[in-house]
């Protein structure tokens, strides 16, 4: 509707919003946000730290398997044994580049943090005030990542250099490290907007801690944060393999290791871009429903 | 033309309806019974420019549920509302941006930040030019007297702090209208009294229009010339404070105070005897019968002092709200 009355009112008109004053607003959303995160540095570089631990368990674990299975086999050493399509270097490797992609995909807290803002009301302060909530918690989301990869950056280097002997075929060539970046950016938003939406599921029943606890559960075998997804039997595989969920962790590893076929490369970014686009359109349709149900119910 | 017009506004929750016990929890799982909670039933109003208007009204009375109507939290069953000619719960960002809404310790400052740095984000997303924030923020930091708290981590300041930091967050985009919840609600006397001045001052400087709940009779009689009562999600009374005693209280007080050894037995059929504190005494009276009572008092007692009063606002007000309820 139109707005004729405003003038008798307006004593200071506050000037319109550019799209320059939007960039500007964003930056000082993420800033106030990287501001917010510095609070509790020795919590936050601890935290930061102990994501490292995992990695060491795995190497021991999937050496012991490997020889295991090589002593089964053959009773001897032979660097050629593959599992699911990886031999033991490349499984580390793997590894290695999976916890990359998790410090992109992981959403810590999102899905509880939206839930409890609904719970407790503070979900009003985006409907009175001239925000949008999901574009405020991703430019967050981002400010908190960018924190985390300041503080990480030195660890991961480390960790990697260490274990560069895994990464016997070196460096992918550049359209394959193009398509690695793609995917982790790709993974870090298909992350945020799909846990976003299990978020919005506390417009409708408000608990969702268990819910969320069957996602994770999912997402921690179904993701291939823990073994490649390859190693799935084919009956299941096929079906695995349609889920989005391998973008969050396995996908941008088998990239990097040149697991997948470079004319199916392409192909294969378009279908996650599809899926980050449903997840978009997703979320904010749960989030505009939401908002006409909590408005609608009081709160 | 009025800035806020409300017209037979309702609003009507649906309640779910847990028995006691685990029995009824379980049973809850599949079929829940609800209920119909009716918080406003058919609200109207009408506020002009540069108002001060108080909501009063017992708890559950409808009060917070206008002001999240006419804030656009929330969406009404029925009627119609404008607010600045906008249409408060399609939440233009046109009309977002010219008011503002203060629920109790409902915050909306970073709790582990400074309540500057707060600011600086509501000045992006309010664009708020440098200078009128600047100047802004340092009147309402100034009258306030919260300057040097201005660096310190929201989280570290009292509760009278925070409640001053929090008007200033919803000041700084110099809204037309203000809705304000309890404003002053857990504050100690000092704090309280501090707002109270601060909200009158800035009112007056600004004519901002208001609209305040509160449950503190004293924010009510400092500052606004007009009282809305909400009581059963209707209005009950519209008008100056003064006027709820003349219109709701049928009675005054009259207190006697007796000569020595003077201690009648047949006060009864003056009136209710409300307080005997020989040779004390208050009578509760009807008040078109209060120029014969005296006069039959006088005449037929011996009397050392006499005063006539309104009984206190507060016990008009509750007598009321308990009618209602």
């Amino acid at each position: 509707m139109g707005d004729p009355h405003s003038a008798t009112f307006a004593s200071e008109p506050l000037p319109p919003v550019g799209i320059g004053d939007r960039v500007r607003t964003w930056w000082v959303i993420i800033r106030t946000a990287l501001a917010e995160r510095m609070a509790y540095r020795g919590d936050f570089a601890l935290g930061t730290l102990m994501r490292f631990l995992p990695i060491i368990t795995q190497i021991f674990l999937w050496g012991a398997i490997f020889d295991a299975v090589q002593t089964a086999d053959q009773g001897g050493a032979d660097s050629s044994l593959r599992i699911g399509g990886y031999n033991f270097p490349e499984m580390v490797a793997y590894f290695l580049l999976t916890m990359v992609a998790r410090a992109f995909s992981s959403m810590p807290g999102l899905a509880t943090g939206i839930a409890n803002q609904v719970r407790q009301g503070e979900i009003k302060k985006y409907l009175i005030q001239p925000i949008d909530l999901v574009g405020f918690l991703l430019l967050t989301r981002i400010a908190h990542k960018l924190a985390y990869y300041t503080v990480a950056i030195g660890p991961f280097a480390l960790v990697f250099f260490l274990c560069r002997g895994y990464f016997t075929d070196g460096l992918p060539p550049a359209h394959v490290l193009i398509a690695f970046v793609g995917s982790l950016v790709m993974g870090f938003l298909i992350g945020f907007f799909l846990e976003a939406a299990i978020g919005m599921i506390s417009f409708w029943t408000l608990e969702i801690n268990s819910l969320l606890l069957i996602f994770m559960l999912f997402s921690f075998f179904l993701s291939g944060h823990m073994f490649p997804l390859t190693l799935l039997p084919d009956s299941i595989g096929w079906l695995v393999n349609l889920l989005p969920l391998k973008y969050l962790a396995f996908f941008p590893a088998a990239i990097f290791l040149r697991k997948i076929p470079d004319e199916e490369l392409a192909g294969e970014l378009i279908l996650e871009a599809a899926w980050l686009a449903f997840f978009i359109i997703a979320c904010r349709w749960m989030y505009a429903r939401g908002v006409r149900r909590y408005s609608g119910y009081g709160g | 033309m009025p800035i806020i017009e409300v017209r037979e506004l309702t609003k009507s929750y649906r309640v779910y309806r847990k028995r006691e016990g685990l029995r009824a929890s379980m049973r809850g799982l599949f079929r829940r019974e609800y209920t119909e909670v009716e918080a406003v039933r058919g609200i109207n109003l009408r506020v002009e420019a540069g108002e001060f208007v108080a909501f009063l009204g017992p708890n559950g009375a409808g009060k917070t549920t206008t002001l999240k109507l006419l804030s656009g939290v929330i969406n009404p069953s029925g009627g119609t509302a404008t607010v600045m000619g906008f249409v408060p719960w399609e939440r233009r960002n046109e009309y977002r941006r010219r008011f503002a809404l203060v629920m109790g310790q409902k915050n909306q400052l970073w709790w582990d930040l400074p309540a500057q740095e707060s600011y600086r984000l509501h000045q992006q997303i309010y664009g708020i030019p440098e200078d009128h924030f600047r100047r802004t923020l340092d009147e309402l930091t100034d009258l306030l007297e919260v300057t040097p708290l201005l660096g310190q981590p929201v989280r570290e300041l009292s509760l009278g702090e925070r409640m001053k930091m929090e008007l200033i967050a919803a000041l700084l985009h110099s809204p037309e209208v203000l809705f304000l919840d309890e404003p002053t609600i857990g504050l100690d006397v000092i704090a309280q009294h501090t707002i109270q001045r601060f909200l009158r001052q800035y009112q007056e400087r600004r004519q901002t229009t208001i609209l305040l709940t509160s449950h503190y009779m004293k924010d009510v009689a400092a500052l606004c010339q007009r009282v809305v009562i909400v009581a059963g999600g209707l209005v009950q009374y519209d008008g100056s404070l003064a006027g709820i005693v003349d219109q709701f209280s049928g009675k005054k007080i009259v207190t006697l105070q007796f000569a020595a050894g003077n201690r009648p037995e047949d006060l009864a059929r003056l009136g209710t005897i409300l307080e005997t504190q020989w040779p004390r005494v208050k009578i509760g009276i009807a008040r078109a019968e209060v120029p014969r009572v005296l006069a039959t008092t006088l005449r037929d007692y011996a009397i050392e002092d006499v005063s006539v009063e309104d009984p206190p606002l507060e016990d008009v007000i509750a007598d009321l709200f308990h009618q209602v309820s």
